[in-house]
Formats: C-alpha cells, structure tokens, sequence
C-alpha cells in the first residue's frame, strides 16, 4: 500500500468570472521513504495539490472530486479536528517564504515548543530536548533556540522552520519552494541538509519547485504539472534523459546550465492558458509542436509507456514510439 | 574609439547607517561598492554576478546615475557620469545610457497603457508628430516579438502576461536606441518557458542595435548564456574578472569557485561537491581593511591577515583575480 495515493484529485477556486480549473483530475501515488518532486511553472497548481491534500484551502475553493489516501485513511473523509492530527504528525509543510513564518515576538525555541505541546504530551523539559535534537539534526547550534526571528539570518530561519516540520516526527513532508529567495551557497547547504535527514528518518518528501534543477538534485522520481494537470511522472533519470511529454521536453532543454555543451535554450511559443477557460482537449495542444486534430478534441489520459512511466499525451515521443 | 564604451574607475558607494537613534552624527557605513574598476568595450555583454548584497545592483544604478558614488569615476563615452548636470546635458545621457529592472509588476506605470509607456522616452529624442511616435513604437514593440504592435499598442499592463510586461519594458528602455544598457536580473521573475524567449530577444536586439549590456544576475548558467565576460562580486569587491566560459573552468578565487560549486545542476547524474567555504555573508559595515572574504576563505594564510583587501591581478590574459594565494 503506498503512504499516499491522490485519485482523480480535482480542485476548482470559485471566482467571479467562474470556476478556475486549479487541479484537474491529478492521481499520484507515493512510497514511504520515497522523495517526489513536483515541477511546473507558476500556476500549474502545483501548490495547489499540496494545499488540497492537506485540506488547507482558502473558502473559495471547492475540492469537486477525488480522493486522498494517507496510511489507508481518506483524508477528504475526515473531521476537521481529525485533520489536525494528521497535519504535523502525519503529513508536515514548509511553506515558501516559509522563514516569513515564524513569529517575530517570540523565540525561535519556544514556537517549536509550542507546536511540540500541542500535538504531543510533554513536559517544557522533554519538549525542549526534542527541539534541541531537532536543531541539531537540521544543523543550527541549540544556543539559538533563546533567539528572535530577526537575528537569525535567512537560511538559519529557513532551517528552523525545518526543524518546525520535523517536530512531530511526521511520515510525510511536503517544502514547497523552501529555497527559492535564497542564495545558491545557503541553498546547497539547505539541500544537503534535507536530503541527509530524509534518508536518517526515512522520511517521504514532496518537493515542489519550478527550478529543475534542484528537483533533480532531491528527487527520485519526478510529476511534471502543466496548467493544473500531471502530464508526466516517472524516475528523475528518465525525466531528464528520455521525457515523452512535449511539454517535459521543452521544459528540459529550456533551463541554462553552467556545466556541459552551451546549448540554445527551447523556447515555448504562447503563455500558459487561462484556466477559467483551458482549451479543450489537451491543455498544451496550443503550444505544442506535434499536436493533431485528436489533441483539440480529447483529454489525454495518463498512460504507461514503460513501467513506472506514466505520459498524458496523445503523441509521447522517443524512443521509436509515434 | 570611445564610443558606447563604459570604464569605472575606482567607484565606491558607502551607505550611512544609523545606530543609534538619537545621534546625528553619522559614524557607520555600508561599502555597498567598493573601489571597483572595470570596463565594458562597445557591443560587449558583461555580467555582474554574485549573491544578494554583493553591490550587483548598487553598481547597475550608479552607472545610469540613479544613485551618486561617494568617490571615483564612472565614464560612459568618454564622459564623466558624476558631473553631468541637471537639464539638456542630463537628457543627453539618459538618450544613451538606460536601465531595464527586475520586476515587470512594479517598473510599468499602471494607469499608462502600452503606447504612453513607450512612447514617453521619445519625448526626449525630440520625435513630436504623432505619426512618427506611433511608427516608432509599432516598429519596436515588433522587434520585442509583441506582434502585432497594434493589439497591444493600447492595453494596460494588467491586461499583459508578465513575459509581456518585461517585452514592454525592454521596448521601453530599447526605443530611443540607447548605447548602453543595464539590464538588472531582467529573467529572474520571469517562468521557465518565457524566460528563454525574452534571454533571446535580448542577444538579439544587441546584434540589431548594437548596443552594449551590463547584465546584473545572481545565476551563473544565465550569465554563461547571455554574456561574453562577468565579474563576481563578493561585499562591494569584484574578487574576479574575465571571459565567462574561462572563469567557470578555470576559477581561481576562492569565492568563485565555492560559488561556481554551489549551483544546482539540471542533470540528475551529475554529483557535485559541497563548496568550500565556511560560515555566512557579513553586512560589510566598515569592514576591515583585509580581504573581504577572509572569514570564510578556506584557503587564507598569514599574507591574507597582514595585508589589505588584495587588489585585482591578471593570471591569465584577460582573466583578473584579488587574491593572494591566486598562485597556489
């Protein structure tokens, strides 16, 4: 049984102007122990999936069809009070610009401690062992636990959050962008960091970003998210050495690197659709460089093109295949 | 040949910070820039590169003169930046020398629609008929690939994508043709799919206008796409210089090759090694007067902590390095 296993998650925020499509029909299993990440531009609806998933939607959005399986348990099912629980301890999130949310007025140490106490029953004492353990493990000296916010340095926050989410020894952490306002130099250490206590707790991690080039670096497997959609998932390497969707394709070859041949950049033609009203058939037919008369009409469906290698495209290249 | 050439010589830039309140005397400062020199030859694409706080866009402002260096001497053409005075001789600058930001949700007035937005400039050039105006901006809203000019001559910047949006502003800065721009992290804000298209659109115009970049950014894999030379920054301190594809084989400083060792690498087969380099950035608040990077350098001897801030030596032809142990 996976740790989570999203079916046919579909997500709408309700607007003025209708319905915005945010998540569309998205399934996705995820082993214990495993590192996903999940990649796409802004608006994709990747943090949507993560949003939805923990059921921490703003009033205007409607979760319209699907279901979450966390543990065996349907989290869609649950009260709200039963989904506290699973937050923190189950399943825990770093937000982006997740060094923002830490509370200016108190120390550092004691909003751990606070969260600790209100998921679990411990002493001051034994709590504020545990968030020494956690500073450790996240690579912060103990000594700051009696530190504000404002003298911590950026990536210092961004480790203390860390340590926030790890604090309850959850099976699932979803970091949305928790690297994207730093530096590269911080940003490798950050990276290190979580990568080392992932395989320490053996825990599962959802990595969302839109920079390839860190998720190759802590996943290993990989959802491609295209205009609310999963278009592609399969393991990092295939992702980056054979994609199958046109949009994995140019999404692949349109970073620079600062290794290997300088290369021309790809360049997509068009912006991302307006998901009030995505095209019909599949979403990326517009911009797509192999689209035919079946891609306006009909909606891709995921399919396999080789085990552990899921394609939603009516055309899936390389490899001989079309 | 002066033309379109740009020199700094030895510019700083100090920042005054208050520590206490009540004091009015002022007895800090911030070395935003310090001492830099350098220059960037006619139809050149420099970088300026290095991490946030490095004085990367504090040098970008000083050369279009929206801030005044505190001492030295920054030349575009030959003419001295800092004396230009206000009125005719200050217009004649800006026809020349023109700054594209970051952020396209924050540089366009929103109460302008396309057309005003790029046609302001022109006021400047003396263009006074209608016609001519609406010509010359059809005509460069084309060459941004806003095509055709005349559905997006009169939309308002809400009513654009921000791939769109920047396209305006590189129009805006673009139009009166100016010699030299500086372009600060144009690409940053921008989604991968767009990205590489404005990149494009901005070694082309180069190619068509002749005009010539700094181009200030944080991320090295774009300044090896966009750019011919760079310099790396580190607190107001250029700490190398030289051709891109030189400096990211051959680093010398150890900044660099930290920074260099620090970039994530699209390719999941590659492992990299943890840069070497200890500890954080410092506010470089009346730093000391040795090598910047001193703190943090895992290659700093006795020289480096008896000598000032090293200046910059060529190691190769054309490839400079502040380091004392450069050699080693």
């Amino acid at each position: 049984m996976p740790l989570l296993d999203l079916q046919g998650l579909t997500m709408q925020y309700r607007t003025k102007m209708g319905p915005v499509h945010a998540v569309d029909d998205v399934s996705l299993a995820m082993e214990a122990g495993e590192a996903l990440g999940l990649v796409g531009e802004s608006g994709c609806g990747k943090t949507s999936v993560a949003m939805t998933l923990l059921r921490l939607l703003p009033d205007n959005a409607e979760i319209v069809g699907g279901q979450v399986w966390f543990q065996g348990v349907d989290l869609l099912s649950l009260s709200e009070q039963e989904m506290r629980r699973v937050r923190w301890g189950g399943i825990s999130m770093v937000f982006q610009a997740a060094m923002n949310s830490l509370n200016p007025v108190y120390r550092v140490g004691d909003q751990i401690v606070e969260a600790i106490q209100e998921h679990q029953h411990l002493s001051d004492r034994q709590a504020r062992a545990r968030v020494a353990e956690l500073f450790h493990l996240v690579g912060l000296d103990p000594k700051l636990m009696e530190r504000y916010p404002h003298e911590y340095s950026g990536g210092m926050k961004q480790r203390a959050v860390i340590a926030m989410a790890l604090a309850c020894s959850p099976k699932l952490i979803i970091a949305d962008e928790p690297t994207t306002a730093l530096d590269v130099i911080v940003q490798d250490r950050i990276l290190r960091r979580i990568n080392e206590v992932r395989t320490q707790l053996n825990m599962s991690m959802m990595y969302i970003s839109h920079d390839i080039a860190v998720i190759a670096e802590v996943s290993q497997r990989i959802g491609v998210m295209y205009a609310g959609k999963l278009v592609e998932v399969a393991d990092t390497v295939t992702v980056f050495k054979r994609p199958a969707h046109p949009y994995t394709i140019a999404l692949m070859s349109a970073f620079p690197s600062i290794q290997g041949e300088k290369r021309p950049l790809a360049q997509l033609p068009g912006e991302p659709p307006n998901l009030l009203a995505p095209p019909p058939g599949c979403r990326f037919h517009p911009r797509c460089p192999h689209a035919s008369e079946v891609c306006t009409r009909e909606e891709p469906r995921m399919e396999k093109v080789d085990p552990g290698h899921g394609v939603a495209c009516w055309h899936p290249q390389g490899r001989g295949r079309d | 040949m002066t033309e379109g050439r740009l020199t700094l010589e030895g510019v700083t830039k100090l920042f005054p910070v208050r520590k206490r309140v009540f004091t009015l005397k002022v007895r800090n400062f911030v070395h935003a820039v310090d001492n830099v020199s350098m220059g960037v030859e006619r139809g050149e694409m420099f970088g300026l590169v290095g991490e946030s706080g490095c004085g990367k866009t504090t040098t970008g402002k000083l050369i279009v003169k929206l801030l005044e260096p505190t001492r030295g001497k920054i030349t575009v053409d030959g003419v001295d930046v800092t004396r230009i005075r206000r009125g005719k001789p200050l217009r004649a600058f800006r026809r020349k020398v023109q700054m594209i930001f970051q952020d396209p949700y924050e540089s366009l007035n929103p109460r302008f629609t396309v057309y005003d937005t790029v046609a302001e400039p022109l006021g400047l050039q003396g263009l006074r008929s209608l016609a001519e105006r609406e010509a010359t901006v059809a005509e460069i809203l084309s060459a941004v690939g806003l095509t055709p000019p005349e559905t997006f001559m009169f939309r308002f910047p809400h009513e654009l994508s921000g791939g769109q949006r920047q396209r305006v502003a590189i129009a805006r800065a673009m139009v009166i043709r100016p010699q030299f721009v500086v372009a600060d992290e144009p690409t940053s804000m921008l989604d991968v799919s767009i990205r590489a298209g404005v990149m494009d659109l901005l070694v082309a115009l180069r190619r068509e206008l002749g005009v010539s970049y700094l181009y200030v950014t944080h991320d090295l894999a774009v300044a090896r796409y966009m750019c011919d030379r760079m310099a790396v920054m580190y607190l107001g301190k250029i700490v190398e210089q030289g051709p891109v594809e030189e400096v990211l084989r051959n680093p010398v400083h150890p900044y660099t090759r930290a920074l260099i060792s620090a970039v994530p690498v699209p390719d999941p087969t590659v492992r990299r090694d943890p840069p070497d380099i200890r500890g954080d950035v410092a506010a470089p608040i009346d730093p000391p007067p040795q090598c910047r990077f001193l703190s943090r350098c895992p290659k700093s001897g006795t020289v480096c902590e008896r000598n000032n801030h090293p200046d910059l030596e060529e190691v190769l032809p054309g490839h400079l390095v502040a380091c004392y142990r450069a050699r080693d």
